[in-house]
């Protein structure tokens, strides 16, 4: 064992939480557990690490930063056409096929030379895509079986190189096993000119084939139609994207790198329904999630970049699920709740339309007694229904007389309400024949939803049919009630 | 090859092509040569190769022997003549983008690499939205559509293409009874101009009333000509009654390099 592997061993105690969760990969190499972390001077004192972070007094913080900026807008991009092309788990794949070629990228020079790595990781990623592809139409292995074989065989090959490299004598110095979970800390001229290269690539080449990348995206078959290369469109993407992976492999590591390809895209998808604006959104969410990873990575001693930026990204998701303005869970409830206060106002408006119907629409008061009794519910919750009634300003319910009057809109809309019931019903009957004690069921529903213009079509089909398949009358709105 | 001299109007001719999938062949000694103008329906059975046989005239899918000529020059040249209607189901409905980014692609060919569609081609798309009768839904994210809606936003598109032929993938399947009516008016329409339409159909009554032309496919061309001369009992027996179970067979093992004496 080397000084400095000893020393590893020691202080991974200090990070059992980190070592934990990559239990199986960090029993192979204890050096992962103090592995990415930035600022190594060691205050441990939060703000003042903070200070330090937003003042960049640090060149690494700079060169971190901007790294995390860089490989946000790359990863988001291309990741942005990997979720739309379904090809998600090619991101996942290529990224551990890259170790291997770390592993020889390094034997070769015997430092942690960018440029070697990066060749030698490029033509790894390249080797495994091709894997695929071969393994996908030489076989009858659907792709998702071959991306498996081509991942898992391809780690295991670079787990294998990188654990010789830690036994040689160079080794444990060398940093090799930073690859694994990043080490944002770590990047330097040579690392950023790379990654900076690699997303100027990327936006270029988004920027000048957008069209043939959504239109191969889309509908690969009418973009071949068209006389687009369909084919190297493809083969382009997956040389940028084995290219972004392999200059992320330094800040982000083997094993996150396709979360970061993933997660902002898939953040962009849940916020857009414009293949521009997605580009666009995961790219931003890959730099803010980048950004955030490398400063809370920051904030304490032997912490890993990787794992927090993946962190950061994956809350953003969160966001976006919860809080996103229109597939939102919560603007879902929110329209839900919405639409069921709204069904439930309509019900009690109905039901006072009902209760004047019975009496022949004499005087417009409706007592709650009434009303409860007709609706069959409790005092207390017609009392309550009217209320919200109110609050809508379609009834005025007076708590004193226990009376309630609908005001002017609120009749207009008990109206409808009852026409679009009774519409129905007679459609249903009449044109779908059904039975006329079936219809009720399905009105009850539908009175609610009816759109002005389907209600006009409803009753030039049934020819302004004064009564339903009940015998009640049809109002009209423009009855004076 | 004289074909240079053969008169350069024939949109489609097809000579002795033959497919195979996974060596397995789907379509085999293809001849044809339609004329201009014709609106012409490809019927057969399932698994007869009917979108095949259009996917490989374009190059979709690798011929394994014969050519294919659109206006007598190689695909490859004339590829911008032609247009395409994909199966409604070929594509991913939830794909984000909205009616008028679809149509627009049909303008991609024609603008070649590097290019982006400009004002023109919106309004060219416009136009084809509004000759599919979807003007109104210009702005709206695909997913939102109606089955119907989808195949008149693939029409627009690849009325958007400005082709002089035309290969359609059962744009019938599908739609409700206002669109199959809309679609066909627009067929009629296109063949009026001059243009020359292949479409793969399902339905054998309408295909009598709807074409000009009929090519009966099933893995061999049965009959091809025009639709009163070719919708007879005996054709269509010939066509859908049972494949060439013979032919078939033999051909699969001998792709799969196993043909045995049979005893």
């Amino acid at each position: 064992m080397t000084p400095s592997f000893r020393r590893a061993v020691g202080r991974s105690g200090t990070a059992r939480a980190t070592r934990r969760a990559a239990c199986g990969v960090a029993l192979l190499f204890p050096a992962l557990a103090h592995a990415a972390r930035i600022g190594d001077l060691s205050t441990t004192d939060l703000p003042a690490q903070a200070a330090r972070f937003f003042t960049f007094a640090d060149p690494a913080t700079r060169w971190a930063l901007l790294g995390a900026l860089l490989l946000g807008i790359a990863c988001g991009l291309l990741g942005g056409f990997l979720v739309v092309r379904k090809l998600s788990l090619v991101g996942d794949a290529l990224s551990h096929a890259v170790l291997p070629g770390v592993a020889v990228g390094f034997l070769w020079s015997l430092t942690k030379n960018p440029l070697a790595i990066f060749v030698g990781a490029t033509v790894a990623a390249l080797l495994g895509a091709l894997a695929v592809e071969a393994i996908t139409r030489g076989t009858r292995l659907p792709q998702d079986t071959a991306l498996g074989l081509a991942l898992s065989g391809f780690f295991g090959l670079g787990i294998c190189l990188v654990s010789m490299i830690q036994r040689l004598p160079t080794g444990a110095k060398s940093g090799i096993d930073k690859f694994l979970f990043g080490q944002a800390a770590a990047l330097g001229p040579g690392d950023l000119l790379l990654l900076g290269a690699v997303a100027t690539a990327t936006l270029l080449a988004v920027w000048l084939f957008h069209k043939e990348l959504v239109a191969t995206s889309f509908d690969p078959a009418f973009a071949a139609a068209c006389g687009m290369p369909a084919a190297w469109v493809h083969r382009g993407l997956m040389v940028l994207l084995a290219c972004a992976i392999v200059v992320s492999l330094q800040a982000v590591g083997v094993v996150l790198v396709s979360a970061m390809l993933i997660i902002p895209a898939a953040t962009a998808y849940l916020l857009t329904d414009r293949m521009h604006r997605l580009l666009w959104i995961s790219a931003a969410t890959g730099m803010v999630a980048g950004a955030i990873g490398t400063f809370l990575s920051f904030l304490g001693p032997n912490l890993p970049t990787g794992p927090f930026m993946v962190l950061a990204a994956g809350v953003l998701f969160l966001g976006a699920w919860l809080f996103g303005p229109r597939h939102g869970v919560v603007a879902r409830w929110w329209l839900h709740r919405r639409n069921r206060e709204r069904t439930e106002r309509e019900n009690t408006l109905k039901a006072i339309y009902h209760v004047l119907e019975q009496r022949g629409f004499e005087g417009g008061d409706v007592t709650l007694e009434e009303l409860a009794r007709f609706r069959r519910e409790t005092l207390g919750e017609t009392t309550h229904n009217t209320a919200a009634l109110k609050r809508a300003g379609l009834g005025a319910p007076d708590s004193a007389s226990g009376v309630i009057r609908l005001t002017a809109e609120g009749r207009r809309r008990a109206g409808e309400i009852v026409r679009n019931h009774r519409l129905w019903e007679l459609y249903l009957a009449n044109a779908a024949h059904f039975a006329a004690d079936h219809v009720h069921e399905d009105a009850e529903e539908i009175e609610h939803v009816l759109g002005e213009e389907t209600v006009r079509i409803l009753e030039q089909r049934l020819q302004h049919a004064p009564r339903d398949p009940h015998g009640s009358p049809i109002p009209r709105p423009e009855d004076p009630r | 090859m004289n074909d240079a001299s053969a008169p350069a109007a024939v949109p489609l001719e097809i000579h002795d092509l033959t497919v195979s999938y996974r060596q397995k062949p789907v379509l085999y000694g293809i001849d044809l040569a339609v004329p201009a103008g014709k609106l012409v329906g490809i019927v057969g059975p399932n698994g007869a190769g009917k979108s095949t046989l259009i996917k490989a005239c374009m190059g979709l899918v690798p011929s394994r022997s014969g050519w294919v000529k659109f206006f007598g020059e190689p695909p490859a040249k004339a590829l911008r003549r032609v247009g395409y209607v994909p199966q409604r189901e070929s594509v991913d409905w939830d794909f984000p983008v909205n009616v008028m980014d679809v149509v627009l692609m049909g303008r991609y060919g024609k603008l070649g690499l590097l290019r982006r569609p400009g004002r023109a081609d919106r309004e060219a798309a416009r136009e084809c939205l509004h000759r599919v009768g979807m003007l109104p839904f210009a702005d709206r994210q695909i997913a939102n559509l109606s089955g119907g809606q989808q195949q008149r936003v693939f029409l627009a598109r690849a009325l958007a293409q400005e082709s002089d032929l035309y290969f359609m993938d059962e744009p019938f399947s599908g739609v409700d009874a206002a669109t199959e009516a809309a679609i066909i008016t627009l067929l009629q329409d296109l063949r009026a101009r001059g243009c020359t339409i292949l479409v793969v159909h399902h339905d054998l009554p309408t295909a009598r009333e709807y074409f000009d032309m009929l090519l009966l496919l099933n893995m061999r061309v049965t009959a091809f000509g025009p639709t009163d001369e070719v919708f007879t009992p005996e054709l269509l027996q010939k066509t859908y009654g049972g494949r060439l179970t013979i032919l078939s067979e033999v051909a699969h093992a001998a792709a799969a390099g196993n043909t045995r004496r049979t005893p």
